[in-house]
């Protein structure tokens, strides 16, 4: 009879198991998570939000490049052509405080000379201007806020989880607490406070929506390490005596932080659109800046004969709409891919 | 679930003490010369007399102590100043009037328009949900996937300015605001003819029996309506869809279609009742929600309620006024989600048992 010499294959196994190569990233991220990043790109609803967010992201990157700023050490100035109230229209000229030529301009607009592509708004701010170089404010605002609220909810989620009792209760009545308040009022009177004291920029609004917005993320990390601190993994590592903090921040946190960073990541379209309001509402930055919801609140005083000024709404709100689809329909199709009960299913 | 609700109701006073803190926190920004309107309605120009208000109000006080005279006002020469468990939460500049006199002047018409904003998402999103879950695939289940991905994706502002731009503007429709003069003069004429017996316009005019006072109203809220709600009856559809088609797939649906009932039957009265619960949670979180919501449509329609008075006075930085509507806010939403969570415990079984 011949001798089975053990090779370490088991036929039995190679049967049920599907022979499937297990990438560089899989093996990095880990199959759960793996599973995460590949459903986001599943569905051409989901293809089409990154399409959006890629198209946000050039423009951020080319603004110097699309329309030069007239003031290179304030780039974020939105240059006027004037000073009457009135708006001018799309394709007027543009007569003073021009920006220098792009190398594209000639070829295509073949004209030497600037004209106000989507039309000025009241006090002659340029749309065309304040749309691209708000491209840059969006992404910069939505990623310091969320980098800041991730930050923020991992530490206290974390710390509540993994402390848990009295520390643990503590902690959640206080997200309870900032929970109370609507998040837009709240964070409306924290910019109001600020503003006065720190004065008039990006950062009363950045500083409101950070203050009142880690607490989703708090308690998202909070219930996934809970759950994964009963994995048997975890509690194979405390039987072979690794360290609490090790544990921690080796074994739990890495494993339960993933599915809250996209989370997180795809949450910059709800921070913009925030920030937008806030600034529609006329908190935050000084006049002039070029931000999405500057731009738009200069519509508020022409309310009445916007169907002649349309495009001061038409064109910055139709950005700030694609720009938060873009992020909506990738983090639709997350919801579908964290979904418990779609598990197994990819 | 007696314990259950012990436990909850445990939670409001130290939910009452941490709103309390975070706004008296927010409150310390200010100096001690602006938090003087909490107590006076003039602040002096005179250094001396500015001085003399510091010290007579204790603004320079420990923070322990000036929280809590905050909290239960601060008596000076007899007379009770401040004091925000009697109601009193200061002197708003911007308005030129306490504080709780504007929010007893503005609540009024949030709450108006928050009523005609809720009732018809709850009463027409649940028979659209469950329509979606029954004909799954269909054209409203369709419908509601594409006008939940745009609606998510349109800001209250842009969709409110838009509103603005086709109904009033191009149109003529729909007028922002409140009333028209007319109605104006008839409502708050001094002759008492219209009696205000709820403060809710829309429904003081029915119980007038004034139609065209309550057209009117309608005319002027129906905008604001539409800006507010829309993004709910996408979430409304979706929420109870989903919930449906899952409770659909119980074996309790199951053998009620096995015992030989009818269809309309099962739907109705054994799938959906057990569908609805999350739905309930959904509509108490989204009655919730609209309390912020209605800042920026208010500001957009110019409509005259809390919202508006909010955002106009957080923009001329006037933190006193604001900060007593946040605190009003905290109060209400406070006793809102008790309500939500107690009405979880009553419908749900499994929380009440727990």
């Amino acid at each position: 009879m011949a001798e089975t010499i053990p090779s370490g294959e088991n036929s039995l196994l190679r049967e049920t198991i599907a022979d499937r190569k297990i990438g560089r990233l899989e093996h990095f991220l880990g199959p759960e998570n793996y599973r995460i990043l590949t459903g986001l790109l599943k569905t051409p609803a989901s293809i089409l939000g990154f399409i959006l967010i890629g198209f946000f992201i050039l423009i951020a990157i080319l603004a110097p490049v699309i329309i030069p700023p007239v003031t290179p050490n304030d780039p974020y100035k939105i240059p006027r052509d004037g000073y009457s109230s009135e708006p001018r229209p799309m394709m007027s000229d543009w007569t003073r405080n021009a920006p220098p030529l792009p190398f594209w301009w000639k070829p295509i607009m073949k004209t030497d000379h600037w004209v106000h592509l989507l039309g000025t708004s009241q006090g002659q701010y340029d749309v065309f201007y304040g749309i691209i170089w708000g491209t840059r404010t969006a992404f910069r605002t939505g990623i310091i806020v969320v980098l800041a609220t991730f930050l923020i909810g991992v530490i206290v989620g974390s710390v509540s989880a993994y402390y848990g009792g009295a520390v643990d209760n503590i902690i959640m009545r206080i997200v309870d607490v900032f929970l109370t308040l609507p998040f837009i009022l709240a964070a409306l009177i924290l910019a109001a406070v600020l503003t006065p004291r720190i004065g008039a920029s990006l950062y009363p609004a950045i500083i409101a929506l950070i203050v009142f917005g880690w607490m989703g993320y708090a308690r998202i990390i909070r219930g996934d390490i809970l759950s994964i601190k009963e994995r048997d993994y975890v509690m194979a590592a405390r039987v072979i005596g690794v360290k609490d903090s090790r544990i921690l921040f080796r074994h739990i946190i890495p494993n339960a932080i993933f599915p809250t960073l996209v989370l997180a990541s795809l949450a910059i379209g709800d921070v913009v659109l925030s920030f937008a309001a806030l600034s529609f509402l006329g908190i935050g930055t000084a006049i002039g800046y070029a931000d999405w919801g500057q731009v738009l609140s200069f519509a508020r005083n022409w309310i009445t004969s916007l169907t002649t000024y349309w495009y001061i709404i038409v064109w910055p709100g139709l950005t700030l709409v694609l720009f938060v689809m873009g992020w909506n329909l990738v983090g639709d199709a997350l919801r579908d891919v964290l979904d418990p009960r779609m598990r197994g299913k990819t | 679930m007696t314990t259950y609700i012990i436990r909850r109701l445990l939670l409001v006073p130290v939910l009452l003490f941490g709103v309390t803190v975070l706004i008296f926190a927010m409150l310390q920004f200010l100096s001690p010369v602006e938090r003087s309107a909490l107590y006076v309605r003039d602040i002096p120009k005179n250094d001396n007399a500015i001085n003399a208000i510091i010290k007579q109000y204790g603004l320079d006080q420990p923070i322990y102590v000036q929280y809590w005279r905050w909290l239960v006002g601060h008596t000076v020469n007899g007379v009770r100043k401040g004091g925000i468990i009697f109601g009193d939460f200061g002197y708003s500049r911007t308005a030129s009037q306490p504080v709780v006199d504007l929010i007893r002047n503005r609540f009024p018409n949030t709450l108006d328009l928050t009523i005609w904003a809720v009732a018809p998402v709850i009463l027409v999103g649940i028979w659209l949900g469950v329509q979606a879950a029954v004909h799954q695939n269909g054209f409203i289940d369709q419908a509601a996937r594409i006008f939940s991905i745009v609606g998510t994706s349109f800001p209250t502002f842009v969709f409110g300015l838009l509103m603005l731009m086709i109904f009033y503007v191009s149109l003529h429709w729909f007028p922002p605001g409140r009333l028209s003069d007319w109605a104006n003069q008839v409502v708050f004429s001094t002759s008492g003819n219209f009696h205000h017996f709820t403060s809710l316009l829309t429904f003081d005019a029915l119980l007038n029996g004034r139609l065209d006072i309550f057209w009117d109203a309608m005319r002027h809220m129906l905008m604001p309506i539409l800006t507010l709600s829309y993004i709910s009856w996408a979430t409304f559809v979706r929420v109870t869809r989903s919930s449906m088609l899952e409770t659909l797939r119980m074996e309790y649906v199951t053998t009620a279609r096995a015992k030989g009932l009818r269809e309309r039957d099962v739907i109705n009265k054994h799938a959906r009742p057990n569908a609805m619960i999350p739905v309930i949670t959904l509509a108490g979180f989204q009655v919730i929600g609209l309390l912020g919501g209605v800042v920026i449509t208010e500001t957009v329609f110019n409509y005259p309620g809390i919202g508006q008075a909010a955002a106009s006075a957080a923009q001329q930085l006037d933190v006193i006024t604001v900060l007593g509507f946040a605190l009003f806010d905290g109060l209400i939403l406070i006793v809102a989600n008790l309500v939500v969570d107690v009405l979880y415990a009553v419908i749900d079984p499994r929380v009440r048992l727990a």
